[in-house]
């Protein structure tokens, strides 16, 4: 029962990781309907420049404070993210309004082999470190109930702490501020948005930008966990099925989704892992995801899709 | 003044209905074959047909059975790496399993067992569409990159994934030297490519566009989704199976389930998209484009760096090979959304005014 506990927890702070990189998916396909596969290009970019700005930045001012350090490469990488989500909306999106998703797609799988190009040449293509200073010991928890207790990793708990608070704040901007208020709208329906004196190209901005900063939250929990390297980009692959299981369009989906899949791979990898030969983890999450549109076509808490002639 | 139907009467049905109307049309494509065919082999060398030629008409076939998919039923797919792993997989088991299996049933048998694999892949089309159903067939890719690493069967128990096959020949021609797996090639890709050509402008391939133009509408007019979409899936995964195990057996002769990753149905999917979606020629379009340009970039960027006196590392070289190559699909999504064979169409629509415009 232990064993099955800890497995469980471990699902779900894996989980609330999925949902981080997931939710940078839902919240640029929800404002501009670009299906963006570069999340994962974004998640290293973002990391890679904190991972070496963290260490250019004392070497560059003899800053010896830890810190103090962390802060202003963390301050510098959102202004790169920032860069980033204008120039793509400068360059690429503003010329592909009103194009076939499908064009869209290609468009991010394009700017994808562009970032990874241009963070490798910028900041180095080697496995780098990002130490912001997350305990590493694994502590026990519900001794009292179950001999041993029951293990949990603590850099998982923070990470999912630092999940829920994001989401937490992203559904604050989303409902409270007059800025979330645009962007809901520009999500409902472009033309009408526009028609009441939205500006888009400002609100793409804004909504590449906030999904750049859940890229650098995610790729800093991811690059301490595995350390920054190219493979981080596979983490949005691991996203997906999230997505599509909590349905495109819907931030609770995101979480709700991302916990399911990191349960249920947890689960299979464990229970049902040795009996295939092991490693099905990845396949299991997309089957898992495949086997439930059969059902629900939009995701979980997709918007209901209505077919007109 | 010469390329126009003008003139050309019809007096069958039989002429009427043919793949190329216009005789302009017709000549063209035989001469294009038979320079393919007899010419090429004069003027290429071997570095030239093992990295361009051969790659080329490979992935042009394959091309063209993801473009059935994507471009004439428009159901988007990021599958076809592992159709065309399906496919090369089990023409490897087929070919070695069977005593005395003849080359071309295997390669024929792949593309059946991918057609199979397709199918099965194919049923969430029923039920969702756009881009739910791309990340959906990517379950099809994750499934089988781990089916062939880990289930010993498929590559005859090694333990690494990879297999060979090797002492090729069909009807006692043997194929080994390039010359002779560019021919063999080539005579699959025309083979394919007209019967493409030909399906997609039959009943079946005008049940396939009315899918993708508006599936409510289709289904309301009579045609049966199932039947259509499932159909697609089964033609597309069999000119792709074909084209995997083509790749397997000719291109590579060695291989291991990296070959058919993700990396290629995104590569496969680029073709398309670049090359022009629900146009055979666009794939072959798609497919030189896709090919010869990292093979430029990759001779082109060192010289290019020599010549400004700088030395670049080859990790710069594929950084800045990755970063140019995205840069270029980008540009041409923006400047030509309908591909090359959008530019194709309309340089033909020219030549039929020139040299007198209105």
């Amino acid at each position: 029962m232990a064993f099955f506990l800890e497995t469980l927890f471990g699902g779900l702070m894996a989980g609330m990781l999925y949902s981080l990189v997931a939710l940078g998916f839902v919240l640029i396909f929800k404002a501009s309907g670009v299906f963006n596969f570069a999340q994962g290009a974004m998640v290293l970019v973002a990391a890679l420049c904190m991972a070496r700005f963290s260490e250019w930045i004392p070497l560059w001012t003899g800053l010896e404070n830890k810190l103090l350090s962390n802060m202003l490469a963390f301050a510098v990488s959102v202004v790169f993210m920032f860069l980033l989500a204008w120039l793509i909306e400068r360059l690429v999106l503003r010329h592909l309004v009103n194009q076939e998703g499908v064009t869209l797609l290609m468009a991010t799988l394009g700017i994808t082999y562009f970032i990874d190009g241009l963070g490798q040449t910028i900041f180095g293509s080697d496995i780098y470190k990002i130490d912001v200073g997350m305990p590493k010991d694994p502590m026990f928890v519900l001794e009292s109930i179950f001999e041993g207790g029951v293990l949990i990793n603590q850099e998982d708990v923070i990470a999912a702490v630092v999940a829920a608070v994001l989401v937490a704040a992203l559904s604050l901007f989303f409902q409270k501020t007059g800025t979330g208020r645009a962007l809901r709208a520009v999500a409902d329906d472009h033309q009408a948005a526009q028609s009441i004196g939205i500006p888009l190209n400002r609100i793409w901005v804004i909504v590449w930008c906030v999904a750049g900063i859940t890229a650098l939250v995610a790729g800093i929990i991811w690059g301490s966990k595995l350390g920054v390297q190219f493979s981080l980009t596979t983490v949005a692959l691991r996203a997906l099925p999230v997505i599509i299981l909590g349905g495109l369009t819907s931030v609770p989906g995101a979480i709700i989704g991302g916990l399911i899949i990191g349960v249920g791979e947890k689960l299979s990898e464990v229970y049902l892992g040795p009996m295939v030969g092991g490693g099905i983890e990845i396949w299991f999450a997309y089957m898992l995801a495949l086997v439930f549109l059969l059902f629900r076509p939009q995701g979980l808490f997709g918007e209901k899709i209505i077919d007109r002639v | 003044m010469f390329y126009r139907e003008n003139g050309q009467f019809k007096t069958s049905y039989r002429a009427d209905q043919q793949i190329f109307a216009i005789a302009q049309d017709r000549w063209a494509i035989l001469a294009l074959i038979a320079f393919a065919a007899l010419g090429v082999p004069f003027l290429a060398d071997e570095y030239l047909f093992r990295a361009i030629l051969i790659p080329f008409l490979i992935l042009s076939l394959a091309a063209l059975g993801v473009n059935i998919l994507v471009g004439y039923c428009g159901q988007i797919s990021l599958g076809s790496g592992a159709f065309m792993a399906v496919g090369a997989y089990m023409a490897y088991n087929t070919y070695i399993r069977v005593e005395g299996m003849p080359l071309i049933v295997a390669l024929l048998a792949g593309g059946f067992f991918a057609t199979l694999v397709g199918m099965f892949f194919g049923i969430p089309s029923l039920r969702v569409k756009g881009l739910y159903l791309a990340v959906a067939t990517l379950a099809a890719q994750f499934f089988c990159d781990w089916a062939f690493l880990r289930v010993g069967w498929f590559t005859n128990n090694n333990a690494s994934g990879s297999v060979s096959v090797s002492n090729l020949s069909v009807l006692g021609w043997n194929i080994d030297t390039p010359l002779q797996k560019y021919w063999f090639c080539l005579g699959f890709l025309v083979v394919f490519g007209l019967l493409a050509k030909n399906l997609v402008r039959s009943a079946i391939g005008r049940e396939w566009m009315a899918i993708r133009d508006m599936d409510v509408a289709a289904a309301v007019i009579g045609i049966r989704p199932v039947y259509a979409k499932l159909s697609a899936f089964a033609v597309s995964a069999f000119i792709v199976g074909v084209a995997g195990a083509l790749w397997g057996f000719v291109h590579l002769g060695a291989w291991e389930p990296a070959a058919f990753s993700i990396d290629r149905s995104f590569q496969l999917l680029f073709m398309v998209i670049i090359g022009g979606m629900g146009s055979i020629m666009g794939s072959f379009f798609g497919a030189a484009f896709i090919v010869v340009l990292p093979i430029f970039l990759n001779q082109f960027l060192p010289a290019l760096g020599a010549l400004a006196g700088v030395e670049i590392s080859t990790a710069t070289v594929a950084h800045a090979e990755a970063m140019i190559f995205g840069a270029l699909i980008v540009w041409f999504l923006i400047v030509e959304p309908h591909g090359l064979a959008k530019l194709w169409s309309i340089g033909k629509q020219k030549l039929r005014l020139w040299p007198f415009p209105h």
